[in-house]
């Protein structure tokens, strides 16, 4: 029982050396989703947020043109929203909506 | 092959063709195609033979098995909680697609299927309409409030619902966009060091020992490349699974 205690007990502190332990305080709070802090991914994800929102805004804007006839005025309006979404995107990626987790 | 005429060709390794000899070719069975079938017998293989013993302390192929199952349901379990224990096939044959399609494109003469955006937006494509049909059948029409934030002044609706409908329909994109561009990337850097190695070797006496360099960048490549297709299908997989947070939770 002694043996086992020590080995559970070593284990822990090797696990936490190789930074495997994910009860040391900082697992989840500041990265919500889980990915690893790691500088370029972070802005890799930013940047993606940014880009396929403009991407969605500027295809809406597009079909709801076509659709009612009233090109670029639409196309205009949503690529400013698609830009807007992306700097919420973004904000959101730091900033998730209170209360949404756990 | 890529060095033919002296130039560096890292595209056409993406270009399809017809598998599987005249048959494949009368119904345009790509090698796209026989690489997804082959992923999928691959994992279901795993699961079914690794499963098989049912031995309580598992062997080596059982305890692969185990490890793949216990890390998805983990993952699931933590970001959507308790009720997320429903989703749980659903994000696990996601994860396990991704992860296989990523992988065996490492091999030699492998394709790899993930890096073509019809494919990875055809899967987002499915997690979008799943989340969104699972927060209608489970909210109903409160699902709408999701679009407008409780407590802000009503004047404001008329931007910030737009910008919260396209942040929304931007998801699968943002989804699709970052696994296809990832893959690519990767495959590109490899052919491209691949290529000056086969460029620099055919430089007379001092070729050989210039070519040693670019190939010592590839084996690290290789192996950023698997850190790289395991971290994609872990992000594809706990995207979904926060999506689907937001259909259970709705906030």
């Amino acid at each position: 029982m002694n043996e086992q205690n020590d080995f559970e007990a070593r284990l822990r502190q090797a696990r936490r050396k190789q930074g495997l332990e994910k009860d040391a305080g900082q697992g989840g709070n500041d990265h919500p989703d889980g990915l690893p802090p790691n500088a370029f991914q972070i802005g890799m994800r930013a940047g993606v947020e940014v880009v396929s929102a403009l991407i969605a805004g500027a295809g809406l804007g597009w079909l709801l043109d076509h659709w009612l006839g009233s090109w670029p005025w639409l196309f205009m309006v949503f690529f400013v929203v698609g830009g807007v979404a992306g700097v919420m995107n973004v904000y959101r990626l730091f900033n998730p909506r209170t209360g949404a987790r756990k | 092959m890529a060095a033919e005429g002296k130039t560096i060709d890292a595209l056409s390794q993406f270009e399809l063709h017809t598998a599987l000899g005249p048959i494949g070719a009368a119904v345009n069975f790509t090698q796209s195609n026989a690489h997804m079938l082959a992923a999928s017998v691959i994992i279901v293989l795993i699961m079914t033979l690794g499963m098989a013993p049912r031995a309580v302390v598992p062997g080596r192929f059982q305890a692969l098995a185990e490890t793949f199952y216990e890390f998805v349901e983990n993952l699931v379990a933590g970001q959507v909680g308790h009720e997320g224990k429903r989703y749980f096939p659903f994000v696990f044959a996601l994860f396990m697609f991704v992860l296989f399609g990523n992988v065996l494109g490492l091999f030699p003469y492998a394709f790899t299927y993930t890096s073509h955006i019809a494919v990875t937006f055809g899967l987002a494509f499915l997690v979008f309409a799943v989340t969104t049909l699972v927060a209608l059948a489970l909210h109903g029409k409160k699902f709408f409030g999701y679009f407008f934030p409780e407590g802000a002044p009503l004047w404001l609706a008329p931007i910030i619902v737009p910008v919260e409908v396209v942040s929304y329909l931007s998801r699968p994109i943002s989804l699709s966009v970052r696994l296809f561009a990832n893959m690519v990337a990767g495959h590109v850097l490899l052919k491209v060091f691949a290529t000056f190695v086969v460029l620099l070797g055919g430089l007379g006496a001092v070729g050989p020992l210039v070519a040693v360099l670019p190939l010592g960048v590839n084996v690290l490549l290789i192996g950023f490349e698997l850190l790289v297709a395991f971290l994609q299908a872990y992000v594809f997989a706990i995207l979904t699974s926060i999506y689907l947070h937001d259909a259970v939770h709705l906030h």
